[in-house]
């Protein structure tokens, strides 16, 4: 399986702010009644989106920044701190990268929101506090000018401006050298993994 | 070298180090349910993978069970066929299915204690962030995404990176009408929902010692919501006990070889921490959330915080939490009105918590403007309270009694709040929406606790409604 080696993601950006943003937020339960992902995209942050009275709230997903990056397929999403907390779904990033989005920026990101990103290919780097309510604010006010994730070289750029990044040192690994979704990794250790099942004794029924 | 249970599971497992600097850990159990597997299954058949060991994942449905219905077709399709395709899945694959007409079937993180598949010293991963429930036996155990569950179907392995251990310890004894979901509730406030990121929680101290397995797997459950993906309970006498006689516990001639094996495990005395937290008992009280993520919880009998107390970051989602949740800071939460009660979930479904409220559910009823419901976590824990009596207990107290699964902790199913209800829940989210109402409102707290917002129809102290 070869994989594309993912150095830098250069697209629009943004922000959608917030600490603490659950995956229940953004991929409401009633969109997991599904045995494929197909046509998670539209449903992202569904009910943020969108009011009990079905009309459209105010929120960064339905503006026309939003829907230049759903057109173009290739976005940079700026988030706050623990984003993607909660329920392990992978339904939350399926249904954000399905969108458009093929980066996230961010404070810090929670655990199994960030392997369910990586492992699609989708880069999660966070920024310092002060450099992430800068970059926030640059994208904010400059909806034109594309963001630089540089994986390879952990800067996050816009402009003029340029924020120092960081990355897991195996996911930055893994995504620059097309090797993001370690199944083939996996499946080479093959004899191994029969050798520490054996060594297991209530695997090997001993 | 002294060391924590986690590296001495960790090392028992790891299969080799990957070329990322990974380790390729081998998965000992695999659990699966009907929501985050049927596309790792769909995975594996575009990639034509086989299921490498079909013996070490096991099967269950629990997430769109109707808790009403008992007969299929399902008035809800879309549940007939998300179950169908499990059902498919794992006769295809050869994978052991705990399914609704068994008997057995139950929330996933409740089967594999009951059938003994859950043992200390092992690896278990699943597609759900409650899989650290399994941690209460001293097993490494921790949610997965569904392409890491077709890792762990087409390998029996995952990439991972060491976590650092946190032991958290909590010395003493509750006082009466204080429950290990108030012990949880209670850290994650103090620690904070994202405290626990990169570490595995040890959860040790007397009050640990002092706990049955079922409370030390209603705090290991939350573990998550305070960050930490994993959180375990070094396993002793009460664990081994606990296991004994289950249907998948090591047999006769095997049994002794495996307690002493599973004793091992156990964190060496000496052994060091990342990080030490410690808790007293006695300053924990019930507690209650307010907002809109589990740190947002108070005890029982104090006010929500003012804005004013709480820092940037806080502040915005405390005002968020407050609009969303329609109270005002700086006011108490006791006396809120209550509109549904849902007792149930892998937090607090089990037998001892039906138990326990059901002992003094005797001779008082629900207030009529409340809808409560009871829903025990699995078939075997609904058998075992039929048998026992208990579900006449709350029948004639006013409750709903239900058939067993997930329902109203994330409302995949029919059970769902409506509009801007408020809902008094034993379970573990308060996340917006949560319980399927977009403008919904949940409160978490003790199984207890519910009952006398049941039966008041406010948010109230269970010690003084119940006289604890
Ligand atoms: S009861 Fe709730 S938290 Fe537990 S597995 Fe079901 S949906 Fe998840």
């Amino acid at each position: 399986m070869s994989l594309a080696k993912i150095t830098q993601v250069k697209a629009l950006a943004l922000a959608v702010p917030g600490d603490d943003i659950d995956t229940d937020r953004i991929i409401p339960a009633r969109f997991l009644r599904c045995v494929t992902f197909d046509g998670l995209g539209e449903h992202a942050f569904r009910d943020e989106r969108t009011g009990p009275d079905g009309k459209e709230r105010a929120h960064p997903m339905n503006s026309a920044q939003a829907a230049r990056i759903a057109a173009a397929k290739q976005g940079v999403m700026v988030v706050g701190f623990n984003f993607g907390c909660g329920s392990s779904r992978e339904h939350a990033p399926q249904s954000l990268w399905r969108y458009g989005f093929t980066a996230f920026v961010g404070g810090s990101f929670a655990e199994i929101f960030f392997g369910n990103s990586t492992t699609l290919g989708v880069p999660c780097l966070t920024l310092s506090k002060e450099d992430l309510a800068e970059c926030d604010a640059f994208v904010r006010a400059n909806p034109d000018v594309e963001v630089t994730v540089d994986v390879e070289k952990l800067t996050v750029s816009a402009g003029a401006k340029s924020w120092k990044a960081a990355i897991a040192a195996s996911a930055r690994d893994g995504l620059i050298n097309g090797k993001w979704d370690p199944i083939a990794d996996l499946l080479e250790g093959a004899d191994s993994v029969a050798k520490t099942a054996g060594g297991l004794a209530y695997v090997a029924g001993k | 070298m002294a060391k924590t249970l986690f590296q001495k599971v960790w090392e028992a497992h790891t299969v080799r180090k990957l070329p990322n600097g990974q380790t390729q850990l081998f998965i000992g159990t695999h659990l699966i349910h009907e929501v985050t597997s049927p596309q790792a299954f769909g995975m594996l058949r575009d990639l034509g993978l086989k299921v490498k060991y079909p013996q070490r994942t096991f099967a269950t449905v629990d997430h769109i069970v109707p808790t009403n219905e008992l007969k299929e077709p399902y008035s809800d399709p879309i549940a007939q066929e998300m179950i169908e395709a499990l059902r498919k899945n794992t006769k295809d694959y050869g994978i052991r299915f705990f399914d609704t007409t068994t008997g057995t079937q139950g929330i996933v993180h409740m089967v594999g204690p009951e059938q003994g598949i859950t043992q200390p010293g092992t690896t278990i991963a699943c597609g759900d962030s409650h899989t650290a429930t399994h941690g209460a036996f001293g097993a490494i155990a921790f949610g997965i995404g569904t392409t890491q569950v077709r890792d762990v179907l087409a390998t029996q392995t995952l990439a991972l990176s060491p976590l650092k251990v946190r032991r958290i310890e909590v010395n003493g004894k509750l006082a009466p009408g204080v429950y290990a979901k108030d012990v949880i509730l209670h850290i994650i406030r103090v620690l904070g929902v994202n405290g626990g990121i990169g570490f595995a929680y040890e959860y040790a101290g007397t009050t640990f010692d002092g706990f049955s397995l079922e409370e030390r797997m209603t705090v290991c459950n939350m573990s998550i919501e305070g960050g930490a993906r994993c959180g375990y309970v070094n396993p002793d006498q009460k664990t081994f006990d606990y296991i004994k006689g289950k249907p998948f516990a090591p047999k006769a001639a095997d049994w002794d070889a495996a307690v002493a094996r599973w004793a091992s495990f156990a964190s060496d005395a000496g052994c060091q921490y990342d990080d030490i937290r410690i808790f007293k008992a006695e300053d924990i009280r019930p507690t209650v959330t307010w907002g809109i993520t589990p740190g947002q919880a108070i005890f029982i009998d104090e006010k929500m915080p003012a804005l004013e107390t709480l820092n940037a970051a806080d502040r915005q989602t405390a005002e968020d939490a407050y609009a969303h949740m329609k109270l005002a800071p700086n006011t108490p939460i006791k006396g809120t009105k209550v509109d549904v009660c849902f007792l149930g979930s892998c937090t607090n479904g089990r037998i001892s918590d039906l138990r326990e409220v059901a002992k003094y559910l005797k001779g008082r009823k629900v207030s009529p403007s409340v809808k409560a419901i009871v829903v025990p976590g699995s078939q075997l824990t609904a058998i075992q309270a039929v048998h026992e009596g208990l579900d006449k207990i709350y029948i004639e107290a006013g409750f709903e009694w239900r058939g067993a699964g997930c329902s109203m902790c994330l409302a995949m199913n029919p059970d769902k709040l409506v509009g801007d209800q408020l809902c008094a829940s034993s379970s573990n989210r308060n996340f917006k929406g949560r319980q399927g109402s977009q403008t919904g409102r949940t409160v978490l707290m003790s199984p207890l606790m519910v009952a006398a917002a049941a039966i008041t129809g406010q948010v109230t102290d269970a010690r003084e409604v119940f006289k604890v």
